[in-house]
């Protein structure tokens, strides 16, 4: 392999590794479960997105094959069924009503005031304010049971 | 009057360069053999497809797929300074997308846009009122937000499939 092109596959890694890691911090770090579901957008779109690329460089040219397409299905696929598994879990989340905050005080042991006014802080807030989404949400479900 | 072979000519050409991209085209037998998926797939499941929209403007789609391309990269640029600076600076917020469109597929195609950019999550479609019920990371403003996703995903949609 030549070096430019190792060159761009290690940095296409390294960037796609990048943002894997910046989506599990953002599950750990943010505070409740509807702004949690964002973090692992970002992994599946650059993050994932960089990693196949870098595969379909590094296998393209090489051996037997001379390009290497199988993973823009995966990237394809991953794009079909991501916003489906974070629509599903919102969905899922507004339905039972998941409390807000709440959620994450088993899984910080130091919550120290400062933790505590920036969970305050992030509350989301809407115009019609989160029980408006919260009980619209509510009605289609009782509707789709009907 | 639809064609009998093709009924849905998109989706056959769909089924064949996914098949092509799987078995990475290596060879004649497996072209052709996507070929043949690409013929009877369609005519199977034709009766679980509910009448979908025209694509009326395919130069439009590459432009939004373009514009879509774009704005993940630079969603992800903030989301993730976002994610690793003060969280007490973000705003989270329900936002509710008055939406123009009426039908449900391109709805869907909306609904994944907006949830394929990082930063924003759609949560539901509210098919009564036609209203897309979006959750953001960061909305100190949420009138832009809806505003933007109107702009820039919603009106280049409806102009690709005329609806």
């Amino acid at each position: 392999m030549s070096p430019p092109k190792e060159t761009v596959v290690a940095a296409l890694i390294v960037l796609g590794a990048l943002f894997v890691f910046l989506g599990s911090v953002g599950l750990a770090r943010l505070p409740d479960f509807l702004t949690r579901l964002h973090g692992p957008t970002k992994a599946t779109t650059i993050g994932v997105g960089a990693i196949l690329l870098a595969s379909a460089i590094f296998f393209s040219g090489s051996e037997s094959t001379a390009v290497s397409l199988h993973e823009l299905a995966i990237l394809l696929f991953l794009f079909i069924t991501a916003p489906i598994t974070a629509h599903l879990l919102a969905k899922a989340a507004l339905h039972r009503q998941v409390r807000r905050d709440d959620l994450t005080d088993g899984g910080t042991p130091t919550a120290d005031d400062a933790d505590a006014a920036e969970r305050q802080v992030a509350q989301p807030s809407s115009p019609r304010g989160p029980d408006g989404g919260r009980e619209r949400a509510n009605d289609e479900a009782g509707q789709q049971d009907r | 009057m639809r064609h009998r072979l093709l009924p849905r000519p998109l989706l056959s050409l769909g089924i064949f360069l996914v098949w092509a991209l799987i078995t990475n085209a290596a060879s004649l037998a497996l072209l052709v053999l996507g070929g043949v998926l690409a013929l009877v797939v369609p005519q199977l499941t034709a009766p679980f497809w509910p009448e979908p929209p025209r694509l009326v403007r395919p130069l439009a789609a590459l432009r939004l797929l373009a514009v879509f391309a774009c704005d993940i990269v630079t969603a992800n640029w903030r989301v993730a300074r976002q994610v690793i600076g003060p969280l007490h600076r973000l705003s989270p917020a329900f936002v509710e997308v008055p939406l123009e469109l009426r039908d449900p597929f391109v709805a869907t195609l909306l609904a994944s846009v907006v949830s394929l950019t990082p930063g924003t999550v759609a949560i539901d479609v509210d098919r009564s009122n036609w209203i897309l019920l979006v959750h953001a990371l960061d909305a100190p403003d949420p009138r832009a937000l809806i505003d933007e996703i109107r702009e820039r995903y919603e009106r280049p949609l409806r102009e690709i499939f005329a609806c």
